[in-house]
């Protein structure tokens, strides 16, 4: 078997909130491989997030190491980080994180301005593509105060895949949905998962990580369960269950 | 990352806040305006005290008696002591080397009247010389002769103002007009020459033979002349100067040493100079300061614009922005506010210059000096004041800035 995408060992992070010392996490060891799509489940406060933040190369550990897609994490200085984020992550935050007063195009086109090498063409094109597998591609031109929200999730999850990066990962991407947005965000992640790209997601809601293949539970900074979920549920076919809105 | 990508990601913020940034640009376009404008005056006014010193004529030199010395004025009212004479002169031309011309000239002033029209002027009593001396040129006619200055004819040549004064649209020349109600006839109509250093008005003139204002007008037993000197080059001035002096001590020496003094066109010059460079100085100076103040203004609004959107940074380094992209970003943001405030600025300082010009008659001078000194001084202030707000922005924690409220 290929070497790991992911490879966690031994992670630790600890914070200093005033005098006190918070430890975040106590000691994670992880594998995630190419293709996977998992859901990471746990109470307020169990690491999740850390965690998420370590992957995602915002965040830099206290000890252990990490190696992303080969790239050893743990030792590479803040512009590699950067460079790293700009490369192979794409994030999607609980509360979109779109540039205001600044259209849908040019947020999914952000991520773009900070690669070299790339004409005027290539951009709008990589732009446009990203937009069309999420279906916004008709809204480009509106700002995100005139989406809705799973709208707006949808053009941040754009602005994510637009660097095609080697792994997704999202916090509580449906923590500000209602339940039937939550769902079309869903199917967009099962979507992305199923032309091969590697899913990362952060959720409280266990309806939410039942869609799914591998579910991890935190607990106290640790991994409590780490198992695959036997019960794979279909987004779309979900959707059409539900009753239909008079207006999308 | 390249730099035109982060002036293209500065641009599009700028962008996206038009009124703020127009805001911001308000200080540095005021400041800039003012510099120009203030520049364009103060330079303005020193280019009228050229062109009034060259109008003056060239390589000139005047000796008047010292009524900075009371003992003078009081021999001058007693009608004794020795003024400066006609033989004074004479001998000037004859005994000084480098002098060309050289011409008396008595002031006096009389109430002019042709027809029905009254004109109350300066009468300068003056030898044939004095029109080379002080490079004049005429209008119509023509300037008195030697043998008019010899038998004191009642000839005189008028400045313009005073010509369509008298006249209006009638030609002035052959006509008698008479001065303090003695005839005297016009012979000629001096060309304009504009505004003296002092400010009057040098066309508002009538010159007549000086032996005929000596004996018609003034009737002093000892009057008070000046005299006129042009010395052959501008080299001369000062051996010219340095023997009319040493000349006039030998045939003034029975009275007091210092009863006469020689000034030169550029003793003239540098004083003027010296003012106009003072009030440039301070016009600027005071303009400087608000160019400063705007300069603070880019600062204060950057600072602003920095927490205000921290979150935006965040959002930033998430999707790959290096520390150094934020800070350019800021710096640019900054540089391009003051260099575009700088550019309509100095629209708005050229534009202000002229109406400066024309509602208050200020001749004006913009030179190319004053716009490289504005445009680089509120690129400086950009960058100056660009700096410390973007480096604030560039240090932010990834994840603080992310969960920023």
């Amino acid at each position: 078997m290929s070497e790991p995408l992911v490879k966690v060992e031994n992670l630790t992070k600890t914070y200093a909130m005033g005098d006190v010392e918070v430890h975040a996490l106590r000691g994670v060891d992880l594998q995630i491989n190419k293709g996977e799509f998992i859901a990471i489940m746990g109470a307020s406060g169990s690491g999740k997030t850390t965690l998420m933040n370590l992957i995602g190369c915002l965040d830099k550990p206290t000890s252990g190491t990490y190696s992303l897609d080969g790239v050893d994490v743990h030792t590479i200085e803040e512009d590699e980080l950067a460079h790293l984020r700009n490369q192979k992550i794409g994030y999607v935050f609980q509360s979109f994180y779109l540039l205001p007063r600044t259209t849908a195009l040019e947020n999914v086109e952000l991520p773009l301005l900070y690669r070299t090498k790339l004409s005027h063409h290539e951009r709008k094109e990589m732009t446009l593509k990203a937009m069309r597998s999420v279906s916004m591609e008709d809204r480009a031109h509106h700002f995100p105060n005139q989406l809705s929200g799973g709208q707006q999730q949808r053009v941040a999850i754009a602005r994510a895949i637009v660097n095609e990066p080697v792994i997704l990962l999202a916090d509580e991407p449906t923590g500000n949905l209602d339940s039937r947005t939550s769902v079309e965000v869903m199917a967009v992640f099962q979507e992305l998962h199923k032309i091969g790209i590697t899913i990362i997601l952060v959720t409280h809601e266990h309806d939410i990580s039942q869609y799914s293949q591998r579910i991890i539970t935190f607990k106290d900074g640790k991994i409590r369960f780490d198992s695959l979920n036997p019960i794979i549920k279909n987004a779309m076919e979900d959707l059409k269950a539900l009753p239909p809105l008079e207006e999308d | 990352m390249s730099l035109i990508a982060i002036i293209r990601i500065a641009f599009k913020s700028l962008k996206r806040n038009k009124t703020r940034t127009f805001l911001t640009m308000l200080g540095i376009i005021i400041g800039v305006a003012a510099v120009i404008t203030m520049l364009a005056i103060g330079q303005g006014a020193k280019k009228i005290i050229d062109d009034q010193i060259s109008s003056m004529g060239t390589n000139v030199l005047s000796i008047s008696s010292n009524f900075a010395s009371s003992r003078t004025t009081a021999r001058a009212e007693a009608g004794t002591g020795t003024l400066l004479g006609l033989d004074d002169v004479e001998a000037i031309r004859e005994q000084v080397k480098g002098v060309r011309y050289a011409s008396v000239l008595v002031r006096s002033w009389g109430q002019l009247k042709y027809g029905s029209q009254n004109w109350r002027t300066q009468v300068l009593g003056a030898d044939v010389d004095f029109f080379d001396i002080r490079d004049m040129q005429m209008e119509q006619g023509y300037f008195f002769t030697s043998s008019h200055v010899r038998s004191g004819t009642k000839v005189c040549v008028i400045g313009p103002t005073v010509a369509s004064n008298l006249f209006g649209d009638e030609d002035p020349i052959d006509k008698v007009i008479r001065i303090r109600n003695i005839p005297v006839t016009v012979v000629g109509v001096l060309k304009a020459k504009g505004q003296s250093v002092m400010g009057g008005d040098q066309d508002d003139i009538v010159i007549a033979p000086y032996t005929m204002v000596l004996t018609r007008l003034m009737g002093f037993r000892r009057p008070m002349l000046q005299i006129y000197v042009s010395a052959e080059s501008k080299e001369m001035i000062p051996i010219v100067q340095q023997s009319i002096t040493e000349l006039l001590q030998i045939r003034h020496r029975d009275t007091s040493s210092e009863d006469f003094f020689v000034r030169s066109q550029t003793d003239v010059a540098e004083t003027s100079q010296e003012v106009s460079n003072t009030m440039t100085i301070l016009l600027a100076s005071i303009a400087g300061i608000s160019l400063l103040v705007g300069g603070i203004g880019i600062m204060n609004i950057m600072l602003v614009s920095v927490t205000e959107r921290i979150k935006e940074i965040g959002i930033r380094m998430a999707v790959g922005a290096k520390k150094r992209d934020v800070l350019l970003q800021f710096i640019i943001e900054a540089v391009t506010i003051s260099i575009l405030g700088g550019l309509l600025g100095i629209v708005i300082g050229l534009v202000a210059a002229r109406v400066v010009s024309q509602t208050m008659h200020w001749s004006i001078s913009v030179t190319a000096w004053s716009i490289m000194l504005a445009v680089s001084f509120s690129c400086l202030i950009g960058i100056f004041f660009g700096w410390y707000p973007a480096r604030k922005a560039a240090n932010l924690n990834l994840i603080d800035a992310l969960r920023y409220e």
